[in-house]
């Protein structure tokens, strides 16, 4: 999107055109993800090294593994179809449609969540691990403890990386929720936190991890209280900025990750 | 109708984002097709899924980013810029990591 929209000042010619020919918040965006990029670079270059410096390297991902995998792919490649068509509907300014496609990028990028917390328990439950997890009944004596033992990189540089990118999709979720609902998705996030906290036994990892949402919760709250305000296509378009990166992120550790480890019968 | 929005319809139509998005899932299908069968040996298998990772995010920047539609000065500047950064990683770490293969550390 051109500037023009964004420029409405009261004198023509009173600024100078912008460099980059787009408004600041979109170009602070773009700074922010190329930053972002070199961090999930660094986190993938790590696990490339210990992958390439390990032999016999792990190959623990069975079909099961493989399938949820590809389910999550899918989810997030919808995601960006939902989030264009999200940008598209706040463009026409059409606030009904432009929340429902919010929306359901939000529910596509909650069942990534889902579906990766459930891949993370089967694997800790099957003894994949590192130091600081709490560690689930049976879960020592489980396929991949050996694994654990063996080669402490591969659940350390596996743990790390997709833990930054389900962060990174978290954060994704909570910023379209904010957009989208404002205020009103404050109450709704409390709850989820709550639950979340309440029902999640204390030997799943995700009994800490989440309250990851709490803090979310709180600075959402100060964000929406210090400014409150409409968001408008800007806003949608630069939050479908960060949606599409983590999207990207995926298309590298997908087959870098999983595709490379697969563990054929 | 602001300036923005006729830039957009300009060049916009939705059917092209559901062709890309089709184009996605069909790569990613080509992907875990490549990772079940395993055709390649482990190396050239990890330069396939490389180069078609590299063409999916070439898709969902240019397309789902809208980068495709920017100024070129933007354009070339990001793509450079973090082009390069993984550029010198990559000359940094992987030789090395190669050399410690070879020198039979296990």
């Amino acid at each position: 999107m051109s500037d023009a929209a964004a420029m409405q000042h009261g004198l023509p010619g009173e600024y100078e055109a912008p460099l980059f020919g787009a408004y600041s918040k979109k170009v602070g965006m773009w700074l922010f993800l190329a930053s972002d990029s070199l961090t999930f670079g660094a986190l993938l270059v790590a696990f490339s090294y210990n992958r390439i410096y390990t032999n016999p390297w792990p190959t623990p991902f069975h079909v099961a593994s493989i399938t949820n995998a590809t389910i999550m792919t899918a989810c997030l490649l919808s995601s960006s179809l939902t989030m264009v068509m999200g940008v598209f509907a706040a463009q026409r300014k059409d606030s009904a449609w432009t929340r429902n496609w919010l929306l359901a990028t939000m529910v596509f990028g909650t069942a990534f969540i889902v579906l990766h917390g459930l891949e993370w328990s089967k694997l800790i439950g099957e003894g994949l691990t590192i130091p600081g997890f709490p560690t689930p009944a049976g879960a020592t004596g489980g396929e991949l403890a050996e694994v654990s033992k063996a080669v402490p990189q591969f659940p350390a540089t596996f743990f790390g990386l997709t833990a930054m990118h389900m962060l990174h999709v978290t954060i994704g979720v909570i910023y379209l929720g904010v957009v989208a609902f404002r205020k009103w998705f404050l109450p709704l996030l409390g709850v989820i936190w709550l639950v979340g906290f309440l029902l999640i036994p204390s030997d799943n990892v995700f009994h800490y991890l989440i309250h990851a949402l709490l803090i979310a919760l709180i600075v959402s709250t100060i964000i929406l209280v210090l400014k409150p305000k409409i968001y408008d296509a800007h806003d949608v378009e630069v939050a479908g900025l960060y949606w599409h990166f983590v999207d990207l992120v995926w298309m590298f550790i997908f087959p870098l990750v999983y595709l490379m480890s697969t563990k054929i019968v | 109708m602001s300036g923005a929005e006729e830039e957009y319809s300009g060049h916009d139509s939705k059917a092209q984002y559901f062709w890309v998005w089709g184009a996605l899932l069909v790569l990613t299908a080509i992907e875990v097709v490549l990772g079940y069968k395993q055709i390649f040996e482990p190396v050239r298998m990890l330069e396939v899924l490389l180069i078609l990772s590299v063409i999916k995010s070439a898709l969902i920047i240019g397309y789902f980013m809208h980068l495709k539609f920017e100024k070129s000065i933007m354009r070339w500047m990001l793509v450079i810029s973090v082009t390069g950064c993984f550029i010198i990683m990559y000359f940094f770490f992987f030789p090395d990591a190669d050399r410690v293969l070879r020198l039979g550390v296990k």
